[in-house]
């Protein structure tokens, strides 16, 4: 099969032909993700000079700004998984929307978190009820709530039709944290990186920024894919290939 | 097509007017909320004029949330709705029946009842006036959105908190704006665009409530 058609790409929607896929990828992400942590934390935590306004708690946004664009990212993804589901009845467009969930409410959760601790010596306040902080709270319970959805319906094929519904009225919410930030007149600052300007920040802080990034990134996919390997076997634990895989006696 | 929704309409608030009690159920529970309120925080009129707009909203909120189950459970349980499913009239119009009923038997309540609470918590005439306004468009939005996560959780174990944790946060918008223009009346700033914002809302979730509760309905009953 030529690696340009068709066909050889759709045979990775079959959950018994990703399954070695994704074991085969697991290190490489994982092993990514440990090593851009290590570099960019050394960065970050002892290279970076310190902010001359905020003193050293501002080294906590290398951990804030990364989980929460990965909290945004992984419920769009998540949803766009999850439409498909729900529009082409794919069963593994059905488990990575499921695999992905923990992971965006575990940074989601981060986010709040680091968020707080950076409040306290900056705005005096670990909480504030402002609209960035208020709308990244109801993802964290969108996700809840699409966990516990999913959670509560014993067939597997309800289950995932149904929270790719919830899923899908959620997704309105992304744009609205997003552009809190301009839309309000709120106490989080504004973005310090734009695409069309400059950044407003020394370029180790950037560059360190988005090694941590990406770093995020690829735990979130090396995480998602073992997730989703796990759940493989769960639901396919009635066919032959996952007998065969694991030795059961049928 | 209309002849079916107005049909569907007609039963639906016919069945809650013979079956009162689910309908004043709720809507003492919208004043037994709101009494609270004082008894928890004391008696101090200028404070509770304060918090006023909130209470009455998150009471609203709450009590409209109450009544939610019964959107769809009913007819789930003797088979109509599956019926309904199975018309040849679109379903979202049908469904957009249910939730005006709904809305008219456990909503427009809560609207007519909000003023004398408010009067209750010192609210003064202007306040009164949005507070009536904003629930007026606001209960609509409750209803609608409730009605997907009425639809989702039809017939599961333990729905009735589930539903809690699915709709709160998306009635989050609603609660801001709706009590936010009250607030900024009571502080003189006019709560005008607080209510225009609840509007678009209101007529952004009357497109896709219906469509998306039917969805919901549809993957509920294979």
């Amino acid at each position: 099969m030529s690696i340009l058609s068709k066909e050889f790409w759709l045979q990775f929607s079959s959950p018994k032909t990703f399954y070695p896929v994704a074991g085969r990828m697991i290190p490489w992400f994982a092993g990514g993700a440990i090593l851009l942590t290590l570099v960019g934390l050394y960065i970050g935590l002892l290279a970076a000079p310190t902010d001359f306004q905020q003193g050293d708690a501002y080294r906590i946004i290398y951990i804030h700004v990364p989980a929460a664009w990965m909290s945004m990212f992984i419920y769009i993804v998540m949803s766009v998984y999850a439409g498909m589901g729900l529009v082409l009845n794919a069963r593994l467009s059905n488990m990575m929307a499921t695999a992905l969930a923990p992971t965006g409410a575990m940074f989601a959760f981060l986010a709040l978190w680091t968020g707080a601790l950076w409040g306290r010596p900056t705005w005096g306040a670990y909480w504030v009820w402002d609209a960035r902080l208020t709308s990244q709270l109801i993802l964290l319970f969108l996700y809840l709530g699409y966990i516990a959805l999913q959670a509560a319906i014993d067939d597997p094929r309800r289950a995932y039709r149904a929270s790719a519904v919830l899923a899908l009225v959620g997704v309105i919410n992304v744009p609205i944290i997003y552009f809190s930030v301009q839309w309000w007149n709120t106490l989080h600052q504004g973005s310090s990186i734009n695409i069309s300007q400059a950044p407003k920040m020394a370029s180790i802080m950037l560059t360190t920024m988005l090694i941590m990034s990406l770093a995020a990134w690829l735990y979130a996919i090396a995480i998602a894919l073992f997730r989703v390997r796990v759940i493989i076997l769960e639901r396919e634990r009635h066919s032959d290939w996952v007998r065969d895989l694991v030795g059961a006696r049928p | 097509m209309w002849a079916a929704a107005r049909i569907v309409l007609w039963r639906d608030v016919l069945l809650a007017v013979r079956r009162q009690s689910e309908v004043v159920t709720s809507l003492f529970f919208f004043i037994l909320v709101v009494t609270l309120f004082p008894l928890g925080v004391g008696p101090d009129i200028e404070m509770l004029r304060i918090i006023a707009p909130g209470v009455v909203w998150v009471a609203a909120l709450l009590a409209s949330m109450l009544a939610l189950n019964r959107m769809f459970s009913g007819d789930y349980v003797d088979g109509s709705l599956e019926q309904m499913v199975l018309a040849a009239q679109p379903l979202p119009v049908l469904v957009f029946s249910k939730i005006l009923a709904h809305w008219l038997v456990s909503g427009l309540p809560l609207v007519v009842m909000a003023p004398v609470l408010g009067l209750q918590l010192g609210m003064d005439s202007d306040s009164l006036r949005v507070l009536v306004i904003s629930l007026l468009i606001g209960t609509p939005v409750l209803s609608l959105i409730g009605a997907v996560g009425a639809a989702l959780t039809l017939g599961l174990r333990g729905g009735g908190v589930l539903i809690s944790l699915l709709v709160l946060p998306l009635y989050i918008p609603v609660l801001i704006f709706g009590a936010g223009a009250v607030e900024a009346t009571q502080a003189g700033l006019g709560g005008d665009s607080h209510l225009y914002l609840l509007g678009a809302i209101c007529v952004f979730s009357l497109l896709l409530g219906p469509w998306a509760s039917s969805a919901a309905l549809r993957i509920a009953m294979e």
